[in-house]
Formats: structure tokens, sequence, C-alpha cells
């Protein structure tokens, strides 16, 4: 089993994923240079957060050409696992591998804070160990991570079980409190339809050790742990 | 036949459903505050300007509309666009 981080000009957490992957998890993974990116070898992906490109034109639109993401495309058609976190998430969605679309947070503000998340399916390759109506603590740093799609979409997305995360409150209630972004529905995170492409904007890689959480937990290993679940059923 | 450049500008804007919490404030907070109450909504948006070598106005719209969509300048899900070739 071997993973890879994409690392794009701009990216930021790329070393905090690779660090989580190999000494948390101590799982193989690699750190690659998105010009020199090649599928074949690696069973799973994860695009990073940062700003890649500088965030120009919008968050994640140049990424989105890059020759890595044809790759990915091939591997997330193979139904391997894929996971963009923050900038990822928003790479993932303007290469069209998810719905919809991340905007400017309403508020108009870079939110950096710890979330309250509620698992909506156990359905993907990320979220395979999470039960259902779990909350996980993990935190956010975004200023475009408001979620939007279309009605008709959204319940289309509903039908397929396609929504992965809500922020809600410390009693697992949707609403607009504990809302950070003004995303459509409270929306933290969407999934392709067969459940192996995921994209958040929390950052569980922040989130996968007790001693960083103010909570004592490590929620965030929860997806990470999934992942490797998920590749060896 | 000889090109020439046009000058072909792309103005990028949300769509009606999506909110532009940016517009919003700089209507609420800069312009009704400032006394503006004629002034009924603000929409703030993208602007690019492009320069084009092309065989005619037709030609060079043509090029940017093109390139608009293959490369996703914008988002379809969120955006409308609009192209205007100023020669």
């Amino acid at each position: 089993m071997r993973f890879a981080v994409i690392q794009f000009p701009g990216s930021n957490c790329d070393y905090d994923v690779v660090y989580v992957l190999k000494n948390v998890l101590g799982v193989p993974t690699d750190l690659v240079w998105h010009k020199f990116f090649k599928g074949d070898v690696y069973d799973a992906v994860i695009l990073p957060g940062g700003f890649s490109y500088g965030d120009y034109l919008r968050s994640g639109a140049i990424a989105s050409h890059s020759p890595a993401m044809e790759e990915v495309k091939k591997i997330a058609e193979d139904g391997r696992p894929v996971l963009g976190i923050c900038n990822g998430f928003q790479i993932l969605i303007e290469a069209g591998l998810l719905p919809g679309a991340l905007m400017p947070n309403d508020c108009l503000k870079f939110v950096c804070k710890w979330v309250t998340l509620k698992c909506e399916t156990s359905g993907t390759a990320f979220t395979c160990m999470i039960p259902e109506g779990r909350l996980l603590h993990i935190p956010i740093a975004h200023r475009e991570g408001r979620y939007f799609n279309t009605r008709e979409e959204l319940e289309k997305m509903r039908e397929n079980r396609q929504i992965v995360f809500r922020y809600v409150d410390e009693k697992g209630e949707v609403n607009s409190k504990a809302n950070p972004n003004g995303s459509v529905e409270n929306i933290a995170s969407v999934c392709n339809v067969k459940g192996n492409v995921v994209g958040l904007m929390p950052h569980p890689e922040r989130a996968s050790e007790k001693v960083l959480s103010p909570y004592k937990d490590c929620d965030g290993i929860l997806l990470f742990k999934s992942m490797v679940r998920f590749l060896k059923s | 036949m000889k090109t020439k450049h046009y000058t072909v500008e792309v103005i990028i804007e949300n769509k009606p459903a999506a909110r532009d919490p940016e517009g919003e404030t700089i209507y609420k907070d800069l312009i009704l505050k400032g006394g503006y109450e004629k002034i009924k909504s603000v929409r703030t948006g993208k602007y690019l300007k492009i320069l084009v070598d092309a065989n005619g106005r037709k030609e060079a719209e043509k090029i940017v509309f093109d390139m608009c969509n293959a490369l996703r300048i914008y988002n379809p899900v969120i955006h409308t666009h609009k192209i205007r070739v100023r020669g």
C-alpha cells in the first residue's frame, strides 16, 4: 500500500498530511511535485490545503488544469480513494470531480477555528469507520469555503448520499450559528456518487493527534484510518 | 489576410441564486450609509481585459468564448459571463 500527497505551487499543508500518514498512521507515503505525479504506483492520493497558484482567478482553478489532475481523474475513475482537503477540495471541484462550487465566506473573512462536524454517511472511502451521526472536532482555516449548489443538484446529491459532513453545534443540530462560512445546508464535505472521491474544507491532518486538540480527541485520524481500511477490504 | 489586435473584455458575475456578500456589504455599509438611496443594489464580479490576434471582431469574440469554456474561466454552477469586443 502506497500513498501520494501532491504538492502544487502554493500548497502549505502538504508536509502535515505526509507527517500524519507516515508518522502517526505508519503507512508509506510520497510527497510528489505536481508536474512529476504519475498515478499508477499509488493506492490513494491526497490533495493538501494551501493557496495553489495564489488562489488566482478562483481557488483551485489553475491547479485543476495541472497534468497531475489527469492522473487524479484516472485514479478516481478506477475507484481508488482521492481526498481533497481545503484547497485540495477546491481543486477537485474546479476539476469537475466533485459537484458544486466553493465561494468566498459570507463574512468575507478568513475563518480559522475548531468546528463540530456531523458525519452524514459512512458510505465513502474516508468515512467507512465513522458511524453516521457521529460528531467530530476538526479545525477549519479558509476564506473561500462557502459551499454552493443549485436546489435541483442538492436534491440529487441527497438522493445519492453525496453530503459527507455538515457543520453542527455541540448537540449535533444543523443551524446557522454553527455555520462558519454560509455554506448551503451547512455542508462541509461532499463526495462523488461512488464515494471514493471526497472533498472537505476542515483539516483532518490538524486533528490527528490528541496533543493538538483542545478537545483532547483525534477525530481527524478517523478519515485516514477509514482510507486504509477501505483499501484493505 | 493580415490579423489585427482586438481588446476583448470578459465580465464574470455571480448568478442571482448565488449570494454576493461583497456586493451586499459595499451596498449596505458604504453606499446606503453614504446617503445614496437612489442606488438599489450592487453586484461585484471579476473583469478580464484580453488582447487577441484575430481576423475580425467575430473571430476575436469566438476565440475568447471558446477559451472561457475550455479552461473554465468562469464556473458555470455559480457564474454568468459577458464577452465584449472593444476593437
